[in-house]
């Protein structure tokens, strides 16, 4: 198979950026997305040029670290997919693809496709936890969990802290993420003593870091990889509305 | 050998921990603040230990080369952490769990310290409730477990195929609630590459802010590493792209000991090779092995016409087909041990009835479960898995069988560590895959998760106590002191002088050879022959790395491509010593299988000349390392060969 790329370049942070073509050839239809950057790569380091940088690890799309806005999506064509998941197959011979770094102005580029996602752990460190020390736990088993309720905390715990929602909202709000873990913390028994001020210190961070707010367009759910539902912002508002009650 | 003190605490078997935790040194409150502690890697051991230190109350700095502490790779492990709690009235305890470990690890492991992961594994699992990890639940809200590889009791506890994530985040929660609290103090996208050593005590690192390319340095009173398994030096493995063997390489030629670095783990469920492209394995959970059947067509040529199209899974009839574990291995079957499972796979392909292209696959097969519990439960139980196989491979297991063959995975050897997990540097530990205490010669599914917790959690915290006790007088050593310019000039010497090389070949023409020689030498079964053939491959490789490698870019700069160099040359050092270590151990033991000795097929061990662990000194890179023993005690089981049969 044979595309042409159209890459975002970008030098570092300070630098202008734009898009540059490159044509790529006898690629393998079960290649994915990131072997054949790889392969343009290794093409370029071998005439001399700067390789592509882009962020990956784990290649199983579980650790988060690969991004790319993908032909105007995030990951790609593909649903419930990281980029690392996406397969040459879903694309046609000679298609031109577009590709981008998540773009937001709290991700600030750090190289080509690389970006700092380094607000969302200041998120989490408002609050994404439950404040228990290492050695204080009571037997596992004496804390019973409705089966419905862990599994729907599992459902919101899945999110792999990508980035997606953010570059796919037009307002790049970072209210999936964070409701992803209000949730997950808000229908556990272990989350319910600090729920309200997680609530309110999550938020507050989110806005600090120069996220937007929601306004229902629910792109984020359709880019999410892990299917992370638009209802746990539903849960989210209500946990902030209470908490901001309740801290009157 | 006297040095090799492995430090076993005195009493019997169930007691030592707890005499040891009684007798430790404490160090005061007003003292913990004084004293800072660095931590490589931010996985589970990692992760947990920079977090529990913090809340004890020591000054943490914790280092991890990804761009969020998040990312590490523990976060892939799928299917579950195994923990002695009984819950399921089976019949488990904690010397069960830990003669398992012991015996699953073929004899090779230290019984004090894996007594003491099998207690602890019971803590754990209250611990991560207590965060909030969503474990699998029955419908009374208690927890869920299963059986999981090599184990006849249920005692895994799972969060669907997503175990290590949620551990993970549990972990990550801890540690950044100890950032914002401000008694962490986080490095991402940072690498380590050199430890600081003053007056023979690790007092530092030197890391790469990979972001800028500067070489930055850090005090520490004391330094663990917990920067995970080198499975990578195979250059095809399960492991994340990033994983490497760096930190524990840099501590190994400072003065810390390898141990048995030849144990290798290679997991029987992954799926198989399908091109030169490819840059990484994906593993199929082991929990698969629970309901799906391993087999192969009994004849060549049915495989041969599977192979070439003609054919497909349900054209076999059942009576054509050779469910192989099942068959040798009656009373374990589809779950016994990895290395068997992995060993028996590639047995049945090397007699020709592999059933992909390149002959090297054979089936997982979910008919007979899917006909005994229905569709809807078989895809419950397995939820991420299926949809991640078809997405690979465009194919549905739930319709035809999966195609699967063996990759690396772990890696069992490590830094050698004494009881309190320091290696023979004071004040430096290893924690974690990176060390090679708990697993002996093979690892049991659902144990790595268990070790890399209890060391960070429950294990460490209790140690370091006892060494930064002693270390409350020394006050915080200012980096410009010249023993950390010493070590930033020799990481700074390196780095330019493999940017400068400006060869033709690039960083992964190497890794890829690297990693052909391993797996051809030093896989699944290796011989006296093949090994010393690829030592001298290994050391021409070595020689032509630091002379024709090109490295785009410069020093000053994001550059993975560099990175990735530098991993790469430490991989090719470390490969060398692997296969060191395979040639002098003269029998078979787990993941170490020596094509010379065996019983028709079965590992043979030699626990007269063999019961010790082999942990290698470092003298000089062209020179040969040096061995020292550490001799094997078993004062509470009887040696025997592991059968599963």
């Amino acid at each position: 198979m044979k595309f042409n790329l159209k890459v975002w370049r970008q030098k570092n942070a300070k630098a202008q950026g734009k898009l540059v073509d490159y044509t790529i050839d006898n690629i393998n239809a079960d290649m994915s997305f990131l072997e054949m950057v790889d392969v343009l790569n290794d093409n370029l380091t071998r005439k001399g040029e700067d390789p592509i940088a882009f962020d990956h690890d784990c290649r199983e799309g579980i650790c988060g670290m690969c991004s790319m806005y993908i032909s105007g999506r995030a990951h790609g064509p593909h649903h419930a997919a990281t980029t690392c998941q996406l397969y040459m197959r879903s694309f046609k011979d000679g298609d031109t693809i577009y590709v981008e770094p998540f773009r937001a102005g709290a991700f600030p580029i750090v190289k080509d496709l690389v970006t700092d996602r380094s607000a969302f752990d200041r998120i989490i460190a408002k609050g994404g936890f439950v404040s228990v020390n290492t050695g204080q736990a009571q037997d596992a088993n004496n804390l019973p969990v409705d089966k419905a309720d862990a599994e729907k905390a599992m459902d919101a715990a899945a999110c792999i802290g990508c980035g997606a929602c953010v570059a796919a909202c037009p307002n790049s709000a970072a209210m999936l993420f964070v409701s992803a873990k209000i949730s997950q913390l808000a229908l556990l028994p272990q989350g319910g003593p600090e729920r309200n001020n997680r609530a309110i210190n999550m938020v507050n961070q989110m806005d600090e870091e120069g996220f937007g707010n929601c306004t229902n367009i629910g792109a984020c759910e359709a880019e999410c990889p892990k299917e992370i539902k638009l209802t746990n912002i539903a849960r989210m508002n209500r946990e902030y509305l209470v908490a901001s009650l309740v801290n009157e | 050998m006297s040095e090799l003190n492995s430090k076993i605490p005195e009493g019997p078997l169930a007691d030592k921990w707890n005499n040891y935790k009684e007798h430790a040194k404490l160090v005061n409150p007003a003292n913990k603040r004084k004293l800072e502690v660095i931590v490589v890697g931010t996985g589970l051991a990692g992760a947990a230990a920079a977090a529990s230190l913090a809340e004890l109350g020591y000054q943490v700095k914790a280092f991890c080369f990804q761009d969020s502490p998040r990312r590490a790779h523990s976060i892939a492990a799928q299917g579950g952490i195994n923990a002695a709690k009984n819950y399921k009235n089976d019949g488990d305890s904690v010397f069960r769990l830990f003669y398992d470990t012991i015996k699953g690890g073929d004899f090779r492991a230290r019984e004090a310290n894996v007594y003491r992961l099998a207690t602890e594994s019971r803590n754990i699992i209250d611990q991560c409730v207590a965060q909030g990890v969503p474990f699998a639940r029955e419908y009374g809200g208690l927890l869920d477990n299963r059986s999981f590889g090599g184990s006849q009791v249920s005692r895994t506890f799972y969060a669907r195929g997503q175990t290590g994530q949620q551990l993970l985040l549990g972990a990550y929660g801890a540690l950044e609630r100890q950032i914002g609290l401000g008694n962490v103090k986080m490095y991402s996208r940072h690498e380590m590459v050199e430890v600081v050593t003053i007056e023979g005590k690790a007092r530092g690192i030197i890391a790469r802010n990979l972001i800028s390319g500067e070489l930055e340095r850090f005090f520490g009173h004391a330094v663990i590493l917990a920067s995970g398994g080198y499975g990578n030096v195979f250059f095809l493995s399960t492991n994340a792209m990033g994983s490497n063997v760096t930190a524990a390489w840099k501590a190994h030629k400072k003065g810390a000991y390898f141990a048995n670095p030849c144990y290798t783990q290679i997991h029987p469920t992954c799926i198989p090779v399908t091109g030169d492209y490819q840059s990484k394995l994906t593993l199929m959970s082991e929990s698969l092995r629970n309901d799906g059947r391993v087999w192969v067509p009994k004849t060549k040529e049915d495989a041969k016409a599977i192979r070439e199209g003609k054919k497909t899974a349900v054209d076999i009839k059942e009576e054509d087909r050779d469910y192989y574990l099942e068959r040798k291995y009656p009373s374990f079957g589809n779950l016994c041990p990895r290395d068997i499972a992995s060993r028996a796979a590639k047995e049945a392909c090397d007699d020709g009835r592999g059933i992909v292209p390149s002959g090297l696959g054979v089936f997982l097969d979910f008919a007979d479960a899917i006909k005994r519990l229905g569709v809807e439960v078989v895809k419950a139980r397995y939820g991420e898995l299926f949809p991640m196989y078809q997405n690979i491979t465009n194919e549905d297991p739930l319709k035809t069988p999966m195609k699967i063959y063996p990759a690396v995975h772990y890696v069992m050897g490590g830094l050698w560590v004494d009881y309190e997990l320091m290696t023979t540097v004071t004040g430096l530990y290893c924690l974690g895959e990176a060390n090679f205490s708990d697993h002996g010669a093979n690892r049991l599914g659902a144990s790595a998760l268990m070790q890399g917790l209890a060391d960070g959690y429950f294990v460490i915290p209790y140690t370091i106590g006892n060494y930064l006790s002693s270390e409350i007088f020394t006050k915080a050593i200012p980096t410009d002191h010249p023993a950390f310019a010493e070590a930033e000039k020799e990481a700074k010497e390196r780095a330019e002088k493999l940017i400068g090389v400006k060869g033709k070949k690039t960083v992964d023409d190497f890794h890829k050879e690297l990693g052909k020689i391993m797996w051809e030498y030093c896989g699944m079964a290796r011989t006296a022959e093949g090994l010393t053939k690829a030592r001298t491959l290994i050391q021409d490789l070595r020689k032509e790395f630091w002379s024709n490698v090109n490295i785009p870019g410069s020093l000053d700069e994001f550059n993975p491509e560099f990175d990735k160099a530098g991993r790469v040359a430490d991989f090719i050092e470390l490969g060398e010593l692997m296969v060191i270590d395979a040639l002098n151990r003269n029998e078979s033991c787990g993941g170490h299988f020596r094509s010379e000795y065996q019983d028709a097929g079965e590992a043979k061990r030699d626990d007269e000349k063999y019961a010790y662990v082999a942990a290698w000194e470092h003298k000089a890179v062209n020179a040969d390392p040096v061995l020292h023993k550490e001799e094997l005690i078993y004062e509470n089981i009887k040696l025997q060969v592991r059968s599963y049969k």
